[in-house]
């Protein structure tokens, strides 16, 4: 609020002596204008068509993009933590395309597949598939290897070791890369749309930066943080619900 | 008759991370009859846990055999139970779905399992606490879960390592007698590891002294103490006493022996 106060201030008091000195509204913006621009957007549209629509957009590719990539990431994580050949063949190849700069990618994406929304959908699913594999690569590597023997004396197949054992267990893991691994789906929709789209969130950006708008850059991401807020309350909720065998501060231990 | 469970010449190594073989067991002979409660006693890292871990079919032998049931053990044994020293109740899993796990993993349909897993819940004085999870309970109530998930399959061949080693006294004597009581019911063979050699006796028809690492039978020694029993009485009669003593006197000097390694090690 302080920060918002005298953003606003700075930028009114510089407009008023028009001397540049305090915060230059050309460059900055100015909260007043964002707020503006805003309702301008939800009243009249953008550029690029109603907001809803870019707002849509940003999150259908950041959601397919976190779908795919999560459920590459856990498939191919948990069968290369379980399987020693496996790990063995693909790990150098994991590694190397793991140091590769990802948003590189985008570019070729585009090139590659088009304008529309699989070219960002494919960057988001690189940028989570990273996370995702190596959380679950490693939630298989640290099972509790007497949990292991235990099933395996209970009667467990090897299918029934990694569902009733493996999985759970790396399940924390899991859970825990989705809070960071949702942002990457976001920022892979969103520097996709910025390197070329038809619609979305980083097209906004795109266009407002085009024409010197710091208002309309400011306005998007403002709309981003309220979106990858909601998701993140959205994580945690999920979370709570999967793993509420986990003791946590609120529950008191009965003995 | 042959034995329920037979180790002959049984050798077992290690290799450590340094690259080199650690012995751990070298020409272990053991035999425990049917229906037989056999406690093996020993120093902490005589090799006692990985006895155990040859006759489930959890490691193969480096040298000899383990025979159980008559046969060479190949893999994991389906009339195998064994009740492990670290919890090994699964911690995401409801202590009603804990206990079904077994009958589950061999095939046996959801309602039938519930029930059954019901049964025995009620059996190691836990009812109530079906929906509880490992987390909400003591450690005494997750020992209770780990044996009726062990005990709901029915076991020719209960394995036992230091089960009640982490439970306060009272808790441990109240245990040890339903232990007693379950396993009368079946007359499963019992091979059950521990460090006490007060547990071993109360418990045991026959009671194994192991030596320390590498391990290997030092003596063996019969408990003619009347069944059933009370675990928490039997300790004053004149005859626990005597065979107390007798055992004592092998168990010591290996204890010591065991113990002067350590403190090499930690000086
Ligand atoms: N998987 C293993 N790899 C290497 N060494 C092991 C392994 N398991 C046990 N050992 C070693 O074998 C010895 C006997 O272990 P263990 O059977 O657990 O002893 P106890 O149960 O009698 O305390 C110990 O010195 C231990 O370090
Ligand atoms: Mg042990």
């Amino acid at each position: 609020m302080v920060v918002l106060g005298f953003w606003e201030i700075g930028t009114t008091i510089d407009a008023i002596h028009k001397d540049g000195l305090w915060i230059d509204p050309f460059f900055y913006g100015r909260p007043s204008g964002i707020a503006s621009q805003l309702s301008t957007w939800i009243q009249n549209g953008t550029a690029q068509g109603p907001l809803w629509l870019q707002i849509a957009t940003t999150l259908e590719e950041a959601f397919l993009g976190f779908l795919i990539g999560v459920v590459l990431g856990v498939v191919f994580g948990v069968a290369l933590g379980r399987v020693r050949l496996l790990s063995d063949v693909f790990a150098p190849y994991i590694k190397a395309l793991n140091a590769m700069p990802r948003v590189v990618l985008g570019s070729i994406f585009i090139i590659t597949i088009g304008y529309g929304i699989w070219s960002k959908v494919a960057l988001a699913v690189v940028l989570v598939f990273f996370v995702v594999f190596f959380n679950a690569f490693q939630g298989v590597r640290e099972v509790d290897r007497v949990l292991i023997a235990n099933a395996r004396i209970l009667g467990a197949s090897e299918r029934q070791l990694s569902t009733h054992v493996i999985l759970p267990s790396a399940l924390s893991w899991i859970l825990a890369s989705l809070h960071t691994s949702f942002g990457f789906a976001l920022v892979g929709a969103v520097v996709g749309e910025y390197l070329g789209a038809i619609h979305g969130i980083g097209l906004i950006i795109a266009t407002a930066q085009a024409t010197f708008n710091p208002n309309g850059v400011f306005a998007a991401m403002f709309i981003l943080a309220v979106v990858a807020l909601t998701a993140e309350v959205a994580l945690t909720w999920l979370e709570g619900r999967l793993i509420k065998w986990r003791p946590n501060t609120l529950e008191v231990p009965r003995i | 008759m042959a034995a329920a469970i037979e180790l002959r010449h049984v050798t077992k190594r290690f290799l450590t991370p340094s690259g080199t073989a650690y012995t751990a067991l070298r020409d272990l002979d053991l035999a425990v009859q049917d229906g037989e409660f056999c406690a093996v006693v020993g120093p902490t890292g005589c090799g006692k846990s990985t006895t155990l871990a040859l006759i489930s079919g959890l490691e193969p032998p480096s040298e000899g055999e383990v025979l159980v049931g008559g046969a060479p053990v190949q893999r994991v044994g389906r009339d195998v139970g064994y009740v492990f020293q670290a919890d090994a109740v699964f911690p995401w899993k409801s202590v009603l779905d804990n206990v079904a796990t077994g009958p589950r993993f061999r095939g046996i349909e959801r309602r039938e399992a519930d029930e059954r897993a019901r049964d025995w819940i009620r059996r190691v004085g836990l009812a109530g606490f079906e929906r509880y999870y490992p987390h909400q309970l003591s450690g005494g109530m997750r020992k209770r879960a780990a044996l009726a998930q062990t005990l709901i399959n029915e076991p020719r061949f209960l394995l036992m390592d230091e089960p009640f080693s982490a439970l306060d006294v009272q808790t441990r004597t109240l245990m040890e007698n339903e232990l007693l009581q379950l396993w009368s019911a079946t007359r499963a063979s019992v091979v059950f590891v521990t460090h006490d050699l007060e547990e071993a006796i109360a418990l045991a028809d026959r009671v194994v002294v192991i030596t320390a690492g590498p391990g290997t039978v030092k003596g063996v020694y019969r408990v003619d103490l009347p069944r059933p029993r009370n675990v928490a009485e039997i300790r004053f009669q004149p005859e626990f006493s005597r065979i107390y003593q007798e055992i004592w006197n092998d168990l010591r000097d290996e204890v010591l022996v065991s113990y002067e390694r350590s403190k090499r090690v930690v000086s």
